[in-house]
């Protein structure tokens, strides 16, 4: 990374990899150590921020053979996290049989969760499966308020989600002592922008424990990506152009060294890698060509460059997606 | 032009600086210490101007002040209370002022 005097503010109509350039920035990778594996579309919700247009009627999901492949991978590529999404990982069949072979190959597995999913869908059995194996729980939680809630993320989830917290919490999640780390992820309810994340994070630790007695380890505010059902969104509400500007107004070149893309490889439900889950929906594929995970002998090698996209602004808008 | 009122304007704020800039950045000056974090959160900051502009029926204000609450992360059932506060002020501030009335009428009634 090399850093030059500041350039101008930049504007909607300039590209990111001009902006980078304006700043004197290359968007490389360093050590690659968390291997982000999207096991597939199928989804409990339909929330109006996915950048995947993931949802009941998905069919993409990864199969038994593509995640013996992509623990294989995990451990040959001395990966030090798995970082399983979707969709909804738990819907996935087979879901448990991947957990167990990547808590076996990585020191660090962490499992994204909407919080309904986890409850519809035998929830005892992968709870606690996901205690035993120590795994750390990300969940969606936009906010500590049902409109807000249930308005990005369908009627009636803000209850199921606190009583899923609830449940997770008896579990020993989130749990000083434990281990058992329980973190939350908050994204706006619309078009605007992450408040800030310390504060946040104070603001929900108080309000969840006043009014439901739950407790978590660390929240995390990101900003909306405008792909998929968020885009259609956008466009449709009329808020497109200005949310756009707002994501490129707030560019920040300091972010551009800690964002994700740097230290992360994402691979979708069929083996074939990405730069970033954000790519993954964009379908644009690490080094611009096809690499299955079958094929890949280690992480991608520091140095290498990132693919760019206009959507990169979301992760570059304030203290940034990292 | 069909209104009084163009949310585009909003944007154009600063322009109020030509023919007399240094009044223009004092204010603005004074404006941006009166809303940075201090005693109050820039939070609460947000909600108390949130509310000062219902109570003043600002449109660019409840613009402004509706977006800014949101990324400060207040919720929308905290906001809808900051509306309800300026609606209880402007509402007692009219009833209060019968007393006004009353003492009139008292003075000239038998």
């Amino acid at each position: 990374m090399q850093e030059t005097q500041p350039a101008p503010c930049p504007s909607a109509c300039v590209g990111f990899a001009q902006t980078l350039a304006q700043y004197g920035l290359r968007l490389v990778r360093e050590q690659t150590h968390t291997l982000q594996i999207n096991t597939g579309l199928l989804c409990n919700q339909s929330c109006r921020h996915c950048h995947l247009e993931a949802g009941p009627s998905r069919k993409e999901v990864m199969d038994r053979k593509t995640m013996d492949q992509v623990a294989d991978y995990a451990a040959r590529g001395g990966f030090q996290t798995a970082d399983v999404t979707g969709g909804a990982p738990e819907m996935v069949p087979g879901i448990d049989h991947l957990l167990t072979r990547l808590a076996a190959a990585v020191p660090r597995v962490m499992l994204r969760s909407n919080l309904t999913a986890i409850t519809d869908s035998d929830r005892e059995h992968l709870g606690l499966l996901c205690r035993d194996l120590k795994i750390v729980l990300v969940c969606s939680l936009p906010a500590t308020h049902a409109s807000q809630t249930d308005a990005q993320r369908g009627s009636g989830v803000m209850d199921c989600s606190v009583s899923a917290l609830q449940w997770l919490n008896t579990l020993g999640y989130g749990q000083p002592g434990t281990g058992l780390e329980l973190n939350l992820v908050s994204n706006p309810a619309g078009a605007f922008m992450p408040p800030d994340q310390g504060r946040t994070e104070e603001r929900f630790r108080r309000d969840l424990q006043r009014k439901w007695g739950i407790v978590f380890n660390s929240l995390y505010t990101f900003a909306n990506v405008p792909l998929g059902r968020f885009r259609t969104w956008l466009e449709a509400s009329g808020n497109y152009e200005q949310y756009v500007a707002r994501l490129t107004e707030a560019f920040n070149p300091e972010a551009v060294t800690g964002l994700m893309c740097r230290n992360l490889v994402s691979v979708d439900w069929s083996g074939e890698l990405h730069d970033c889950d954000f790519h993954l929906a964009k379908g644009i594929l690490l080094g611009g060509m096809r690499q299955h995970v079958t094929k890949m002998h280690s992480p991608p090698i520091p140095g290498a460059s990132i693919a760019t996209a206009e959507h990169c602004y979301a992760c570059t808008a304030g203290s940034g997606f990292t | 032009m069909t209104s009084y009122y163009d949310p585009q304007d909003l944007a154009r704020f600063s322009e109020i600086g030509k023919d007399a800039p240094e009044l223009a950045a004092k204010f603005f000056e004074y404006y941006g210490a009166v809303m940075a974090e201090g005693e109050l959160t820039a939070r609460e900051k947000s909600l108390i101007a949130l509310a000062v502009a219902h109570a003043v029926q600002c449109p660019y204000c409840i613009d402004a002040y509706a977006k800014e609450c949101l990324e400060q992360g207040s919720n929308t059932a905290e906001m809808t209370e900051a509306v309800h506060v300026a609606a209880a002020i402007r509402g007692g501030a009219s009833l209060v002022h019968g007393l006004q009335m009353r003492n009139v009428v008292d003075k000239l009634s038998l």
